[in-house]
């Protein structure tokens, strides 16, 4: 059963990874609002995070700075959304919508 | 010279304990990879912010596999408790809907299978090169508990501490001056 011990193996994680980033890729280009393309943002850094703990615990000599890197990913992760979420706010006064299909004003 | 790091290379057999660790890490990749798809593909965003929620609570679980339950539980409270929460609001404040053929009529109908074959190429590419790598294992040093993380955020990481703060400080002041403007 090789495949119940893919938890103690590098490249399990580095794949989930590199699964999440193209799944915000994709969702980035595939979704209409930006609250989709905020959520696949966020997938996308969620990537990064499992790559920085992946190497932290396989390859790092010192342990400790994958974990903070990790929570410095994670603060800048919550400071992003609430701004976006705020944008979006202003956004929906002005335009009445948040489609992105529609905030075209500089289309020209 | 090895391109695969592993820190055991015998496999446990499937009722052992090691077994049973192997069975509920394949779960939590599960619920990884199962959140993720639902969080992209869902028509209505609801659905999208729940995909997004279940996928962190099994990255939670993926962080805990790799030695850090701390980060695990921050993973929790600040992902699934907080940043879901958020996005939840401000679709219930937007409302916005995603309906098929209502906001097509600028897209062209290669953008579906465009931007899926954007994803898979990005996935092939970086798990070959995840694979193919030949990774430099250096000596541990540290340790992974939380004491020690603790004592460098304090210490070597002192200076990008404070500056996170300030960040956090000058979001939450935009984000209170964005969302009050133009309102009467």
């Amino acid at each position: 059963m090789l495949l119940l011990n893919l938890y103690n193996c590098l490249s399990t994680y580095l794949v989930i990874g590199a699964a999440l980033f193209s799944f915000g890729v994709y969702g980035m280009v595939v979704r209409r609002t930006v609250i989709g393309m905020l959520i696949s943002s966020e997938f996308i850094l969620a990537a990064a995070s499992t790559n920085f703990m992946a190497f932290n615990r396989f390859l790092a000599p010192d342990p400790v700075v994958g974990q903070i890197f990790t929570l410095f990913i994670m603060a800048i992760a919550a400071a992003e959304a609430a701004i976006a979420i705020s944008i979006m706010i202003a956004v929906y006064r002005n335009f009445k919508t948040i489609d992105t299909d529609d905030l075209v004003d500089l289309q020209g | 010279m090895q391109t695969i790091v592993c820190q055991t290379t015998a496999a446990p057999a499937l009722f052992t304990a090691e077994g049973m660790v192997g069975v509920i890490f394949l779960l939590t990749v599960t619920l990884v990879l199962t959140g993720a798809v639902i969080a992209v593909n869902a028509q209505r965003l609801v659905r999208a912010v729940a995909g997004l929620a279940i996928c962190f609570t099994g990255l939670a679980g993926v962080y805990y596999f790799l030695l850090s339950p701390f980060l695990a539980m921050m993973q929790l409270l600040i992902y699934v408790g907080a940043v879901s929460i958020l996005i939840a609001f401000g679709i219930m404040m937007a409302d916005p809907e995603e309906k098929r053929g209502v906001g097509m009529k600028n897209r062209s109908p290669l953008a579906g299978p465009l931007a899926f074959s954007t994803g898979a190429l990005m996935f092939a590419a970086l798990t070959v090169l995840g694979l193919k790598t030949q990774w430099q294992v250096f000596p541990r040093q540290g340790t992974f508990d939380i004491k020690a993380v603790g004592m460098a955020l304090l210490t070597t990481h002192s200076l990008v501490f404070e500056l996170i703060s300030i960040v956090l400080l000058l979001a939450i002041i935009g984000a209170l001056v964005l969302a009050q403007r133009g309102r009467n």
